[in-house]
């Protein structure tokens, strides 16, 4: 049996728009998500902003009820059982919020140790362990309010294990970090699986989740739309090639009409300094360049250069055709 | 037992949040010296110095309440600005355990209302604050600020829902200062008033503290008091679940 299962997962939100005349807007953040996760696997959910990656971790860690679908968590229903799930589970939110900042990351986890029902003679000997697995040894009686954003975004990973859970859950937790916190952080989260537990990870940086998952699911819109190994999404592009092209003031319809010729499987562009680089991922066994170039009549054109695709072309490309 | 526990260790994690607020202290030092100050420039044409006692004690009820409903109603809210009301939500005890004891602490910061209030008025206007029943008068005040405490706990139950949570505490500040008793006694007002004065455990508390204090029978009113108290916490307990489902349901928890 899987350790994590959603099955048809919706979520809708009601918003109102207007002052005196009230409308109400439906949106729909996640539109029949279904996956499983197996014991002992780091599972990645990838996509971008919006996606629904937060929205569709928060009915599996219970803070949010699904608007139908079903899904479980060491077999208990996340609805109807969510205090068993919350026993079960540890979940680290990225960013700087979450934390009473007035006290120190000591008593933060002294707290949460209590509320997750760590046997007050081991609270001390638990703590001090994930202290020392964190990074945070020595500074844990500082006020919380001093820590830089990576110090208590590990003290969210610290008061997320505590309670030694069987499946945690991490969303987004490098964001906002530097380069060396971010890349500590992963080495954390590898650490975590070598230990067995079973891991929900979303992220919308693509090496991050080919760096540590196992399997990956790409969401967009509220979709999965492709669901595998990084290799095997990798595969999915192999044989393609992207074209760049540097330009200046390209209008959004151009962008549009490249999508429409044959052969083209995604197009996006990139803001780079003072120039934008428009991307072209194209079939193999096909040579777009002149037509690209044509449709580009008008905006000013700077060097044009040829690559392999790479995983995260599969990703930019599996987002963008949704 | 483990429950009893979570609630002492709950106490004692936000009595030391609210204690490090040199922002919100100033205000809780200053309040119930000002209501203390008022209170006897009112009372101070009554003859009988008992009726300044009478006034003072009114002030520190005042003060004991602002303190509860205010920081009743925004202790939501600051669990929303702190990013923590989801990481409370997502543990597994039973949520009431978890706000019970933030209401219990803002609650404590009453008996330094009552106490700051009591010493203004003798430094300051040499009001006799000689208690007739002192036993009583020293149990009297930790069962009014526990019902203070059950009462905000009630509250925040019923604004865990809503964003604008302070607004609601704010809003039941000034009435119940008037429908209590604090300052002005419950004979001045029509008799439809009333029920709603019975209803609520601080017209009982402020009682049993005035009548331990000035003489009577406080008993009674302890016991009204007290069980007014249990009633909140009751009905607390048995909503909690329910407001909750609907703040899931709604997607109100992470709102700011």
């Amino acid at each position: 049996m899987a350790v994590v299962e959603a099955h048809d997962l919706y979520r809708t939100y009601r918003t109102h728009t207007g002052t005196l005349r009230r409308r109400a807007k439906e949106i729909e953040a996640v539109r029949g998500v279904s996956f499983a996760i197996e014991k002992g696997e780091l599972f990645g959910l990838l996509g971008p902003n919006g996606a629904g990656k937060t929205t569709t971790i928060k009915m599996l860690i219970t803070l949010l009820i699904p608007t139908s679908g079903t899904a479980t968590v060491l077999g208990f229903d996340v609805v109807k059982q969510a205090r068993e799930v919350r026993k079960r589970i540890g979940y680290v939110f990225g960013g700087e919020r979450g934390v009473y900042e007035r006290l120190s990351g000591y008593d933060n986890l002294r707290y949460f140790a209590e509320l997750y029902g760590v046997p007050a003679r081991e609270q001390k000997r638990r703590i001090n362990e994930l202290l020392e697995l964190v990074g945070l040894k020595g500074r844990e009686h500082e006020r919380a309010e001093g820590y830089s954003r990576g110090m208590k975004q590990r003290l969210h990973i610290a008061r997320g294990l505590l309670h030694d859970p069987e499946v945690v859950f991490l969303d987004e937790p490098t964001i906002g970090l530097d380069p060396v916190g971010a890349r500590e952080l992963r080495s954390t989260i590898a650490s975590l699986t070598d230990a067995g537990k079973t891991i929900l990870l979303t992220t919308h940086y693509m090496f991050e989740a080919d760096a540590l998952c196992d399997r990956i699911a790409v969401i967009t819109q509220g979709k999965i739309v492709a669901e595998g190994t990084p290799r095997q999404l990798k595969s999915r592009v192999a044989s393609g090639s992207v074209t760049e092209v540097e330009v200046y003031g390209v209008p959004e319809e151009t962008v549009e009409r490249l999508k429409t010729l044959e052969g083209v499987l995604a197009v996006w562009i990139e803001e780079r300094e003072q120039a934008q680089v428009l991307s072209v991922q194209t079939r193999a066994d096909t040579q777009l360049t002149a037509a690209i170039l044509g449709h580009l009549n008008g905006a000013n054109v700077g060097r044009v250069s040829h690559r392999e695709p790479t995983l995260e072309d599969a990703y930019v490309a599996l987002v963008t055709e949704e | 037992m483990r429950a009893l526990r979570l609630l002492g260790v709950g106490w004692l994690f936000h009595f030391k949040i609210v204690s490090r607020s040199a922002f919100d202290g100033i205000g809780q030092v200053i309040y119930p010296l000002f209501f203390a100050t008022v209170a006897f420039f009112v009372f101070r044409a009554g003859e009988s110095p008992r009726t300044l006692l009478y006034a003072s004690l009114g002030a520190a009820g005042m003060g004991m309440w602002s303190a509860t409903s205010t920081t009743a109603g925004s202790a939501m809210q600051r669990e929303r600005w702190h990013g923590t009301l989801e990481s409370l939500v997502a543990t597994p005890p039973h949520f009431a355990l978890i706000l019970l004891p933030i209401t219990i602490s803002m609650a404590t910061i009453g008996i330094y209302c009552l106490v700051a209030t009591l010493l203004w008025g003798w430094l300051l206007f040499g009001i006799d604050i000689s208690v007739v029943h002192p036993l009583l008068f020293a149990f009297s005040i930790p069962v009014t600020v526990l019902t203070f405490g059950a009462l905000g706990f009630l509250f925040a139950v019923c604004f865990v829902r809503f964003r604008a949570a302070w607004a609601l505490g704010n809003l039941f500040e000034y009435p119940v200062w008037l429908i209590c008793g604090f300052l002005v006694p419950l004979v001045f007002f029509p008799d439809w008033v009333r029920p709603f004065s019975w209803a609520l455990a601080p017209t009982w508390g402020m009682n049993a503290i005035r009548e331990s204090a000035l003489g009577g029978d406080p008993l009674n009113d302890l016991l009204v008091c007290a069980a007014l108290g249990a009633g909140y916490v009751s009905l607390g307990i048995l909503v909690t679940n329910r407001v909750l489902d609907a703040a899931r349901r709604r997607a109100a928890l992470s709102l700011t």
